[in-house]
């Protein structure tokens, strides 16, 4: 049977989910293998080098980069604070001495006698990692995180912003079709995660901030908008670090389009449940995708994590269109043609034949996406 | 080794392209061509999946066996595999450097100079004397983690007190690789000869510090080929090496794989030096543009780190900004919807126009993204070749304007586009339209396009070294380049002076390849498209008072025009080119042109 590899969104009711926990950079690892862990457990902890300070000692003191270590007062590695002297030079008979005084706290950490700087380091900045979400460590990374295991729901969002949160989930609107508007959002959503159907407004979302919402999770949202959110053009789909407090995952694209079927009637099945969100995108090598995470059950019965086997998109699967005219469309796989064939725009490309609605459209299968069910 | 067979890819960002080439008859031709989407992304992950399923597709078109099972068979044997397979990529978003000199318009752009030429992105550009803090730049390093660092400054023998300077800001970062935690950071240092030891001394245990020639040995003499060479040694050892497949990708070829700019920078060389021309190349991707140009011999390249057509898309729209891209939509919509139209592509970047109007809204940005490209790459093309070139002092000191002499669009004989949207454009008149439209040449000047975006994979067929190899993959790379590849579209005429709109401008007598004369007169406003072969073409240019077609003010020329597949294009818009303000107009014109080059379905607009 004829296949194709296209890239999709995972839609997963109940599967096992595996989530990497790692630190920057090597640290301490403060959970066992086999832990039941809740999200907001710390499980690695380190310190990343703390920020430099460059002073030039030479130019302060009006001496020569050699002569630097001579004015030294202070030896490298010793701690030092803001305002204690560094250096100063012998004067002349002890008097009309230069003197350089300390930025800031810190550790000394090197004189240079070529270019007569020194590098203050001021002190290490604390990095903890949290386990984002129930489950338990299958896993441990000695001195760099562990692995989180999880029987759970699984969506993949197309784009998000904000980083990593959690809360009990609320699905706010009947049907997929509807828009998350402002009189939904309530004062007593603080911390909670809200789902919406095709769209939300730019002021529903500005109220959803101010309401402490913990995370929304809609269809679609207008691309223009995002600028009024993050203050800039967002030029490359690189996101995850804004400080916006309130996460936002758009399940379908920029626009109001419906959410897809499955994705909506897995949320409004587990409204009330506690969830994690993580909004970080990163659309370029390594990509990544906006998740929510469901767990089923905390910790019992976890599956080994058997993988999938991959196979891209089949006669029989059902996909996704993903682009105008027919955008937003979800329909099944009737034949997968080898031979080119010509668009309206007279692009000739490999199509996909799809059933919609009882309806059969030839499609280009770069249009196209799977919709994972199982 | 005579080779009969060779299978060649390039992984773009988006998309994966496969070719297959065949000595038949007594020469190389290509027979085959498969793509498919590039696989960094989840659930593979492996880049090697696209290669596959291009392959794949050659498979299945061609019905000659090439894969057994997951892996590609070489040498040919029993009518089946190929006997070499080569590879060229900018998957896993190329080569990310940053690179740093004392003087930012000296060493810091030879620097960067040397960094471009490789085949690199430069992320950012640090200097002694940029007017950053020093823990402005140590932010900014640890912010970027770039692939590699290219560490330059001072000439041989002077001072070593800046450059040293600099290896204490980047000691200072500690920057850790993009990808992979486990190695160490590839510097290289390529400044005074006589600071080598301090360098050392400052970076030697925290990075893999590799010490070359001097780039600027002394002030008047630029020096980047041994850095350039180091720079892609140290892109094969390690940062293909960190990528998704790659350690896969590498053990399959039969020879380096090349970093897809620099493959087409080197075929767009050979062009230049074959018919001693000035050429500009262009190659579109879908997170960068390059610009290649070769103007009195001298080769530059640019790229546009954030100017592509799909992951890249929405910074086109932010640079460029929304009036621009709107200006050449040649129908009414709405602002909102073009803009989430565009937001859409960028999220979801390896789907095609289906529709007409898809397309032309794509075309609309391609002409943005490929003028501001061209605007930077005027900017940096300087003066100097990547070889050891004599300079005088006053020169070095006015390296950036001296650069912009060097892009002379009169003096321009060939324009070569290639990428996605220009490569695979449905009619090669929409191409040679967007080429006019954001390079705006001036006089006379042939266009042509790769015909199916093959340039990356001849490029890196025609650099193989292994002596067995390198004479045969040379010649074939050479003749596809000339029989499939290179589509000649024709010559654009485009008159420069002040005019009124439609005022004649100029008055071209003709004399065609069957023995008929044509005359063509050209008014200001007016685009017209002659059909003609690709066969020369004697022609008698004649232009009006206060006008220029390449011989000066008013000087008629008398000169061999070639035509393509798209013909002759006289463009009368005016050199400045100004689209009309009014809406109206300005979708009028638009139509009025495309009709006129039959760029579009029955010259109808949807």
């Amino acid at each position: 049977m004829a296949h194709a590899y296209t890239p999709g969104l995972k839609v997963l009711d109940n599967t096992t989910v595996e989530k990497e926990r790692r630190l920057p950079l090597k640290g301490e690892v403060l959970v066992e293998k086999g832990a039941n862990v809740t999200p907001e457990k710390i499980i690695a902890r380190t310190h990343l080098p703390g920020n430099v300070q460059m002073v030039n000692v030479a130019n302060l003191l009006n001496v020569d980069a050699q002569d630097v270590p001579e004015c030294m007062l202070v030896e490298i590695g010793k701690n030092i604070a803001e305002g204690d002297l560094l250096a100063e030079t012998k004067g002349l008979f002890g008097l009309f001495k230069s003197e350089v005084k300390c930025p800031v706290n810190g550790v000394l950490e090197s004189v240079s006698e070529v270019t007569g700087q020194i590098v203050i380091r001021e002190a290490p900045i604390p990095v903890e990692v949290d386990a984002y979400m129930n489950g338990n460590v299958s896993d441990v990374m000695n001195e760099e995180g562990v692995v989180i295991t999880s029987n759970a729901v699984f969506i993949q969002g197309i784009f998000g912003m904000g980083g990593e949160n959690r809360g009990d989930l609320h699905v706010l609107v009947e049907n997929r079709e509807d828009e998350l508007n402002e009189s939904l959002i309530t004062s007593n959503m603080k911390d909670c995660i809200i789902v919406g159907g095709s769209h939300i407004s730019l002021n529903a979302y500005k109220k959803a901030i101010s309401a402490g919402v913990a995370a929304v999770v809609v269809g679609g949202f207008n691309y223009h908008d995002l600028k009024d959110i993050l203050g800039y053009t967002l030029g490359v789909a690189i996101t995850g670090s804004e400080d916006i407090g309130t996460s936002l995952i758009i399940t379908e694209g920029y626009g109001k389009i419906p959410m897809g079927a499955r994705s909506f009637d897995i949320l409004k099945k587990h409204h009330g449940r506690f969830t994690s969100v993580n909004g970080a995108t990163q659309i370029r090598a390594g990509v990544i995708r906006p998740e929510i995470v469901i767990p089923l059950n905390d910790v019992d019965d976890l599956d080994s994590g058997t993988k999938k086997n991959e196979t891209g998109i089949t006669e029989g699967s059902l996909v996704r269109v993903i682009r105008a005219p027919y955008f937003g469309h979800i329909g099944t796989v009737t034949s997968l043609p080898h031979e080119l064939q010509k668009m309206e725009s007279e692009t000739m490309v490999r199509v996909a034949e799809v059933k919609i609605d009882n309806e059969n459209f030839v499609i280009p299968r770069a249009n196209l996406e799977m919709v994972e069910t199982t | 080794m005579k080779l009969k067979s060779i299978l060649a890819t390039d992984c773009g960002s988006t998309t994966t392209k496969a070719i297959l080439i065949e000595f038949i008859d007594g020469e190389y031709r290509l027979r085959f061509r498969g793509e498919a989407p590039t696989t960094v992304e989840a659930p593979f992950e492996d880049v090697t999946r696209g290669v596959l399923n291009a392959v794949m597709e050659i498979e299945e078109l061609s019905g000659r066996k090439l894969l057994d099972g997951e892996k590609i068979i070489t040498p040919h044997k029993d009518n089946a595999g190929v006997d070499i397979y080569v590879s060229t990529s900018s998957a896993g978003g190329g080569l990310q450097m940053m690179v740093a000199g004392v003087v930012k318009s000296m060493s810091g752009e030879s620097a960067e100079r040397a960094a471009l030429g490789a085949g690199s992105i430069v992320m950012d550009v640090l200097a002694s004397n940029d007017g950053r803090k020093p823990h402005e730049k140590i932010t900014r390093i640890r912010q970027l983690r770039p692939d590699m660092i290219l560490l330059s400054g001072g000439v041989d023998g002077g001072t070593t007190k800046h450059v040293v300077e600099l290896a204490e800001i980047l000691k200072a970062a500690n920057p850790q690789p993009r990808l992979g935690s486990d190695y160490k950071l590839p510097v290289i240092y390529a400044g005074n000869n006589k600071a080598s030891t301090e360098i050392t001394k400052t970076l030697g245990e925290q990075a893999d510090l590799t010490i070359v020639e001097n780039i600027r040995p002394v002030l008047e003499r630029e020096n980047l080929n041994p850095s350039r060479d180091k720079i892609h040694d140290l892109f094969m050892e390690h940062v293909m090496q960190q990528a998704p497949g790659y350690n896969k990708l590498m053990s399959w070829t039969d020879a380096p794989i090349m970093p897809t700019p620099g493959a087409v920078g080197s075929l767009i060389e050979m062009i230049a030096e074959e018919d001693n021309i000035s050429v500009v190349g262009v190659d579109i991707g879908g997170a960068t543009t390059d610009i290649f140009s070769v103007f009195q011999n001298q080769f530059n390249r640019t790229v546009s780190a954030n100017l592509g057509m799909s992951y890249s898309i929405c910074n086109v729209l932010a640079e460029a900004s929304l009036k621009n891209v709107l200006r050449w939509v040649p129908f009414d919509i709405d602002e909102k919807e073009l803009t989430n139209r565009i937001g859409n592509k960028m999220i979801r970047p390896t789907t095609v126009p289906q529709s007409m109007e898809e397309l032309k809204i794509e075309q609309a940005i391609a002409r943005e993204a490929l003028r501001l490209s061209f605007i930077q790459h005027k900017a940096f093309a300087v003066n100097l070749k990547g070889v050891q070139k004599e300079r005088t002092i006053s020169d070095a000191f006015e390296q950036s304007d001296s650069g912009l002499s060097l892009v002379d669009m009169m003096d321009l004989d060939l324009l070569v586009g290639s990428g996605g949207v220009l490569s695979h454009a449905p009619r090669r008149e929409q191409s040679a339209r967007m080429l006019i439209d954001s390079f705006l040449p001036e006089g006379i000047t042939q266009l042509a396009v790769d015909s199916i975006f093959m340039m990356p994979q001849l490029g890196v067929l025609a650099n193989i070294d292994q002596k067995d190899l390198s004479e045969n993959a040379r010649k074939a790379a050479l003749e596809v380049f000339n029989k499939d590849c290179l589509i000649r579209l024709g010559t654009c005429i485009a008159p420069v002076g002040k005019a009124k709109n439609g005022d004649l401008i100029l008055s071209t007598t003709l004399e065609m390849s069957d023995g008929s004369e044509k005359q063509i007169d050209l008014h200001q406003g007016e685009l017209l498209a002659i059909s003609a072969d690709y066969e020369p073409i004697k022609s008698k240019l004649k232009p009006a008072k206060g006008i220029d077609i390449g011989a000066g003010k008013n000087e008629e020329i008398s000169t061999t025009l070639y035509g393509g597949v798209v013909g002759l294009v006289f463009d009368g818009r005016g050199r400045p080119f100004n689209l009309p303000n009014e809406n109206d107009k300005r979708i009028d014109s638009l139509n009025i042109w495309s009709n006129a080059m039959n760029e579009y379905p029955n010259g109808e607009e949807k």
